[in-house]
């Protein structure tokens, strides 16, 4: 059986209420709210998130393959899927690749990947949407990253198979409906109507295809994620699934918006955590074509939590700091260019010094001195404790939660959006960090304050961008809060 | 297996100091001449006779060329030291060896920095190739850490330690005032520098040293020559030096409201000088204020308070010019600024003229005749910090 081992979403901390454009503009941006990447994330920083909470679902899974899709990549020329490779802490013979830099890419990868022999495979997407102010991307995109691990049940390895590949099918036909030249923030599109009706047609003979493929009839569908840049164009299909008794799930459009190459794995994620075992699924994705999956729904979900480390994407709509200012937003996204901090910006990172401590910078691996136990952030040769030489082993910190022992606000520091919250954190078991805090108001932050780590980019110094961790506070859901709470009882 | 010391071997025969300020007229080679020829007329020797030279500089300059070529110096040895905010201590220390090993019998110690040339606020360290994963806190942040940390430890009210931090400004400001050298020269009240707004935890610029250029020397000479070329010698009685090995970052024990390298500077320095009570033995110290928290912990590192006790010590004046040990009595970091390869070598002088009796009347202490006094620097941040610690004195015994 081969179908999906795992699946993840990612959302960001950040909403922006479309009142908030509509106040500044003038002009209507409509109801609801997106989702909104912090200063320091982007499309590899989601991804990343979301890849950790897929992986971490299925520790004995190993995928032999990481495919990384994004329309808004960190680099062209270089890989950006090898960030990821290095932040997941993958071994050096997974292949890591981008797969494309177009809306398709998402469901290219998918189907790759469903279609491949590879025990497992990891597809990660991430997407940062914006564009100038009162843009269609801005008021009705969003900012997100997903990740799914596909590949085959296995007894041997005990990896399991939540939802099972019944069949699908694309439709491909090249016409122009929404285009933008790399580097720009501006997409461009052709009138609305041309797209809709394109994609309509190309829904209709992917879908019916795509059922034959499977050996499905309408009937024994229980919930479609339908999934593209131009809502109107699956209009047609969706009255006719309503008319069968399918359900049409929410496209998230009021509460995150469109993700652009995140929304067709954050919607299929979505459509499992939904999903009761036994159910069929289908998730329609509209770009530059049409694809779609059928799937069955195995008793391996369990419940609300099932796809991954118990952070469903209906957790993160409920937990966000839902009153971003549109200022802030359009700082952070480089819109309104704002005055810096008078302090020298920041060196650009060595690549070599990097790649010598791709562990620790990429993957938040420390030391851990076999014979005191003091354990090492960042690693080192000689123990502080006892002062044994080369007696560590490595330590791995990222999954591990921490506890604020005392912090400070710095409005001196340089940063992309200043203040700094910087705190000394202890982590449970032992270990040290003094680290910046992220997604966090410097208000809300108390000594005692339970924090996780988070991959993040630091800076951006000669196009190079800066990578390593962060901490940010453990909010309602997540593993980490579980963690600590387990050392504490043990 | 210990520090030995120097004790009463070395001796210091003459001191100059440049005015601390934004010397926008000035750069690190005119600085250089103004401080060393002020040092040379104090000490009555001529360029020429001394033997060899160290520089201290952080980052106004590389190798000894940036002393021998302003001054135009003749086959000399010199030699460039840094060792982060202790780089001007670093600089007499290595000069009272020479001199101490009978390698030479005139040294100089100079220090100088050039701060106000980087188009940037505050000091600015040049960066090092990294893989990019250092803090990027500034130094107000990472010792805005000590504060809350303090009053947490020892019950301290917020607001109380606030008004007591705002004091250590207060005095030093006042000290500064009476001190034309200084860049400062505002007295400012507590309530004033209460009243500023926080940039780095609680924290307000006022309680972040001043940021100024300058420079300072000394000559120092073996103590049996000393009074051939002055009848009013400072004699060494004491260099130690710890650079810490950074643990305090990565130790959950490590609890921000101490500074274990000046802790073991300090004993160190007393050990070798023989001192067993600084607090009652020591006319003065010149402590590196270069925040308002870390005078006041640096006040129990270095024994003055029992440890919990030194904000009650402060609140009490027990630090004041006037006060049983005088702190900063030349207005400290707080009014100097610290031009970082300056700032020990400027400390000095003031010992230099306190204990000599040549310090203006209106900041002369009353203490003077206790004949020894102690000048500290650390470098670095809370956790991961070089100090200094020196003891001088103006007689042998």
């Amino acid at each position: 059986m081969r179908g999906i081992i795992s699946a993840a979403g990612y959302l960001p901390h950040w909403r922006l209420q479309r009142e908030a454009i509509t106040q500044v503009l003038g002009s209507s941006a409509g109801k609801g709210q997106r989702s909104v990447a912090s200063y320091d994330e982007d499309s590899l920083t989601m991804a990343v998130d979301a890849g950790r909470r897929a992986l971490g679902a299925v520790p004995s899974a190993n995928p032999s393959a990481l495919w990384f899709c994004t329309t808004s990549p960190t680099y062209a020329e270089k890989t950006n899927a090898t960030i990821a490779h290095a932040a997941l802490r993958l071994g050096s013979e997974v292949i890591a690749a981008d797969a494309g830099s177009g809306l398709r890419g998402p469901a290219a990868a998918l189907r790759s990947a469903l279609h491949s022999t590879d025990p497992a495979v990891l597809v990660l997407t991430g997407d940062v949407r914006t564009g100038p102010a009162g843009s269609v991307d801005e008021k009705d995109g969003g900012d997100a990253g997903a990740a799914v691990l596909v590949g085959a049940a296995s007894a041997d390895s005990g990896v399991a198979v939540i939802a099972e590949y019944l069949g699908g099918a694309s439709a491909t036909r090249e016409f122009l409906d929404r285009w933008r030249s790399p580097g720009e923030a501006r997409t461009r599109s052709w009138e609305d109507r041309f797209g809709e009706q394109r994609y309509g047609d190309l829904a209709a003979q992917a879908w019916e295809a795509g059922l034959k493929d499977a050996g499905l009839q309408l009937d024994q569908l229980d919930k479609v994620a339908l999934v593209g840049p131009r809502p109107r164009a699956s209009a047609a299909l969706a009255k006719k699934l309503g008319a069968a008794g399918v359900e049409v799930i929410d496209s998230l459009a009021s509460s995150v918006g469109f993700t652009g190459a995140a929304h067709p794995l954050l919607m299929l994620t979505s459509l499992i955590e939904q999903s009761q075992p036994g159910q069929v699924i289908a998730l329609l994705a509209m770009a530059d074509g049409a694809d779609v999956f059928f799937f069955r729904v195995t008793d391996q979900v369990s419940g609300d939590s099932g796809t991954a480390g118990g952070v469903t994407v209906a957790d993160q709509l409920e937990d966000a700091d839902n009153t971003l200012l549109y200022s802030k937003y359009l700082a952070w996204r480089g819109v309104l260019p704002v005055q810096p901090p008078n302090r020298p910006e920041p060196a650009r990172m060595s690549a070599a010094a990097a790649e010598r401590r791709l562990d620790w910078k990429y993957g938040f691996v420390g030391s851990k001195d076999h014979e005191s136990g003091a354990l090492h952030l960042p690693p080192a040769r000689v123990s502080f404790e006892g002062g044994n030489i080369d007696d560590m082993e490595p330590a791995p910190m990222a999954d591990v939660a921490a506890t604020v022992a005392t912090f400070t606000v710095d409005s001196l520091a340089y940063s992309p959006s200043p203040p700094v919250v910087f705190a000394v954190c202890d982590f449970a078991g032992g270990g040290r960090l003094p680290v910046e805090l992220t997604d966090v108001r410097p208000a809300d932050v108390t000594i005692g304050m339970t924090v996780e780590m988070t991959f993040r980019r630091l800076n951006t110094a000669d196009e190079i961008a800066n990578y390593f961790w962060k901490a940010r506070p453990v909010r309602g859901h997540g593993t980490a809060r579980e963690q600590l709470e387990k050392t504490e009882q043990d | 297996m210990a520090s030995h010391g120097i004790k009463d071997q070395v001796a210091i025969i003459g001191m100059g100091c440049t005015q601390f300020k934004e010397h926008w007229d000035r750069s690190t080679d005119d600085l250089l001449i103004d401080a060393v020829t002020d040092t040379l007329a104090s000490a009555g020797v001529e360029k020429d006779q001394v033997d060899a030279w160290w520089l201290g500089t952080a980052q106004s300059g590389m190798s000894g060329v940036t002393l021998a070529a302003p001054l135009k110096l003749q086959n000399k040895p010199v030699t460039r030291v840094e060792n982060y905010c202790a780089t001007g201590s670093e600089a007499l220390r290595q000069a009272c060896y020479a001199v101490a090993s009978g390698a030479y019998d005139i040294a100089a110690a100079v220090g100088v920095e050039k701060v106000k040339d980087s188009g940037y606020q505050g000091l600015n360290a040049f960066p090092i190739p990294t893989d990019g994963t250092q803090r990027t806190l500034t130094a107000a942040g990472m010792f805005s850490l000590v504060a809350p940390a303090y009053a947490d430890k020892y019950g301290i009210d917020p607001n109380e330690l606030r008004r007591t931090l705002a004091r250590i400004a207060s005095k030093n400001h006042s000290n500064g005032a009476k001190n034309e050298r200084a860049q400062f020269r505002r007295e400012m009240s507590v309530d004033s520098i209460c009243a500023m707004p926080a940039v780095a935890g609680m924290l307000s610029v006022f309680d972040c040293a001043g940021v100024a250029d300058g420079a300072a020397a000394a000559i120092v000479v073996r103590a049996a020559d000393a009074y051939k070329y002055t009848d009013k010698p400072i004699f060494v009685k004491a260099l130690a030096m710890v650079a810490g090995n950074g643990s305090g970052l990565a130790d959950p024990e490590f609890d921000y409201t101490h500074f274990d390298e000046c802790e073991a500077a300090g004993k160190d320095a007393y050990a070798q000088a023989g001192i067993t009570n600084p607090r009652t033995e020591l006319a003065m110290a010149e402590v590196h204020d270069c925040f308002t928290p870390t005078e006041l912990v640096l006040m129990e590192d270095l024994g003055f308070s029992a440890r919990g006790e030194a904000w009650k010590d402060v609140e009490a004046g027990a630090f004041d010019l006037h006060g049983d040990l005088p702190i900063n009595t030349d207005g400290g970091l707080k009014s100097f600024g610290h031009p970082v390869g300056a700032s020990g070598l400027r400390m000095l002088f003031e010992c230099w003229l306190q204990l000599r009796h040549e310090a203006p009347e209106e900041r002369q202490i009353d203490t003077a005749d206790r004949g020894l006094a102690l000048t500290h620097n650390l470098g670095g941040y809370p956790g991961d910090m070089v100090s200094f610690v020196g003891i001088w004195g103006n007689r042998l015994g």
